[in-house]
């Protein structure tokens, strides 16, 4: 009990001095979680609703790879985007491994799938006449698309949740493809991983405190999007 | 009614390797309401879709104006001439402002324009103290007046209906059907309702279209549908209740005698063969008691036997047996005024005028037999 109030202490601490490397870690993690929500967000969302809004042979195949993807383990994605970016790999010559880069793209991979899976879920739960609403209201394609995701915008928004707490929170595939590199790759969760096999179990209580408090502002301030949006 | 706002050629629409409409012509005048009716299943739904460029057509034209439709920069340009309330409001999760804006915001209304115009029919439709409620915390006939806001703001040419007060309320749909109503007469604008409510049909209507199996059966006034049908599926389905098979015993100056079950029923008119159906419509039977001897204009007088009595709400719908069966509606009042019963002994009779015929071989036409 001590350890973990010990724990909560160092991480206020911590927090109100300012450390410049915890701040530093902290910065990172946010920009890269950010950055690949972002991008998952973009890839996930366009997809999703392409999926959703045709009709094509094996589409409950499809359906099911992406539900699956929804669950892909960190360790496993760390280790093909390992492969893929691997001086020697497909991508080797871009010399990405061991970079904030080959994390965002790591995390990007793991978030897509559920950004795509809640997308396909949204888009399908929307009334069945709806296209049919819009189309009649004289809509162009791009427009229907666009008003569908408006539509859509509150199970969206539970996407962007569920994208970030699932790559903030994931240290397989930023521990493989990062490195934990002191100062250039260490984000919140590798940080925590080293400091508990160090021992240092105070520091490491510290930083998921830390985590937990990112995690539960960046929601909070969702949520009220979220809420707010509804008129009254 | 002079220039066809529409015109629809040959039209042809398959559904899963099915042909779900077949149409070889159908036109809208100016300012005309039409009602197409017809059982579920019809393709009446369709049709309008259709029209709206919206289901894919095996074949077909339309000539807008006289202008006809090719490309789909076309088709999208004249739907945006048009607007649809479909059955279910589906309103957008946003304020009733927004919903009423949508339409405008497509065709990219400067913001002023927009304001004024939604603003005017939040008006008209007594939704200007909603206007920023959400739309999703209205009742059913609240939405309902909602989605003929939005359809109406867009100021169309052409407005289609596809059964849009289904499930509410008697007086709820009346009241949204004459704010419909009075929208149309004063904007002009030529309107198609599809609906499963006959009497809203002829009120409402200068022409009721009935379809059948993705096919138009028959076209034509109120009056002439309901009281002329062209076949035994639009007698039936416009409410003669009464449709016999008949053979022609007489058929001289426009008086046509006929044998049904034993009996004769004298009629007037043309037609064409020997065998008919005789239809009649229960309004048109009237149920007396005492003797047939009594002073009356019917040519066809009968005495019957109540085989049942079925309530239809403010009236009553009897089953007489005359030799052949015939279906009366008497009033409440007049039901217990005479005192009836089932197996009473009762006189029937109807005008000869109020009998309708149809040739058997044109059923067997309209059935492609």
């Amino acid at each position: 009990m001590d350890l973990i109030l010990q724990g909560i202490v160092e991480a206020f601490r911590l927090l109100v001095s300012f450390d410049p490397e915890v701040m530093g870690i902290a910065w990172l993690s946010l920009k890269v979680s950010g950055l690949a929500t972002l991008l998952s967000l973009v890839i996930g969302i366009s997809t999703g609703t392409l999926v959703a809004l045709t009709t094509f042979p094996g589409k409950k195949i499809v359906v099911s790879v992406v539900n699956t993807g929804m669950g892909l383990p960190p360790v496993v994605v760390g280790l093909f985007v390992s492969i893929f970016l691997w001086r020697n790999g497909p991508l080797g010559f871009l010399e990405l491994l061991y970079t904030p880069a080959a994390m965002v793209i790591a995390q990007s991979v793991i978030a897509t799938p559920i950004v795509m899976g809640i997308t396909i879920g949204a888009m399908q739960n929307l009334p069945a006449g709806l296209r049919l609403q819009i189309l009649a209201l004289g809509a162009t394609r791009t427009q229907l698309v666009w008003m569908l995701i408006k539509e859509a915008r509150l199970p969206l928004m539970a996407g962007v949740m569920a994208g970030f707490g699932g790559v903030i929170s994931e240290v397989g595939a930023s521990i493989m493809v990062g490195g934990n590199v002191q100062g250039y790759t260490r984000v919140l969760t590798t940080a925590t991983v080293m400091e508990t096999g160090r021992g240092n179990f105070d520091i490491a209580i510290a930083l998921s405190v830390i985590l937990l408090f990112f995690c539960f502002v960046i929601n909070y301030l969702l949520t009220l999007i979220q809420q707010r949006e509804r008129p009254r | 009614m002079t220039q066809a706002v529409l015109d629809l050629k040959e039209l042809r629409v398959y559904r899963g390797g099915v042909q779900v409409l077949d149409i070889p012509s159908f036109s809208l005048q100016e300012n005309e309401f039409l009602s197409l009716i017809g059982p579920n299943g019809a393709g009446k739904s369709t049709l309008l879709l259709a029209i709206m460029g919206l289901v894919k057509r095996q074949s077909g034209s339309l000539h807008y104006r006289g202008e006809q439709v090719r490309s789909d920069a076309r088709w999208l340009e004249i739907r945006r001439k048009m607007a649809m309330v479909l059955q279910e409001p589906l309103l957008f999760d946003t304020t009733v402002y927004d919903n009423v804006a949508s339409g405008l915001r497509i065709r990219g209304f400067a913001r002023s324009e927009l304001r004024n115009r939604v603003m005017g029919y939040l008006e008209r439709f007594n939704l200007a103290d909603m206007a920023q409620r959400s739309a999703r915390k209205l009742s059913g006939g609240e939405a309902r007046r909602v989605s003929l806001a939005r359809a109406f703001a867009v100021e169309p040419e052409l407005i289609f209906f596809d059964e849009p007060f289904a499930n509410l309320d008697p007086p709820t749909r009346q009241s949204l059907t004459e704010d419909m109503d009075r929208i149309i007469r004063e904007n002009g604008i030529a309107a198609v309702l599809v609906t499963h409510d006959q009497s809203e049909a002829l009120r409402m209507s200068n022409r009721i279209v009935v379809m059948n199996d993705g096919a138009i059966v028959q076209s034509g006034p109120p009056a002439e549908v309901m009281n002329r049908p062209v076949n035994e599926f639009v007698a039936n389905f416009v409410g003669m209740e009464t449709i016999l098979e008949a053979v022609v015993l007489r058929n001289e100056r426009q008086h046509v005698t006929l044998s049904v079950g034993g009996q004769e029923i004298d009629t007037v008119g043309e037609v064409a063969g020997e065998e008919v159906y005789c239809c009649i419509r229960p309004e048109n039977v009237t149920v007396s008691v005492g003797t047939s001897n009594g002073q009356t204009s019917a040519r066809n007088v009968y005495r019957a036997r109540i085989l049942d009595i079925a309530s239809m709400g403010p009236f009553l719908k009897l089953r007489l047996d005359c030799g052949f069966v015939l279906t009366s509606y008497v009033t409440r009042e007049s039901f217990a005024e005479l005192a009836l019963y089932e197996g009473k002994e009762v006189c029937a009779s109807f005008k000869a005028t109020s009998v309708h015929l149809i040739p058997k071989r044109a059923s067997l036409v309209q059935a492609g037999i």
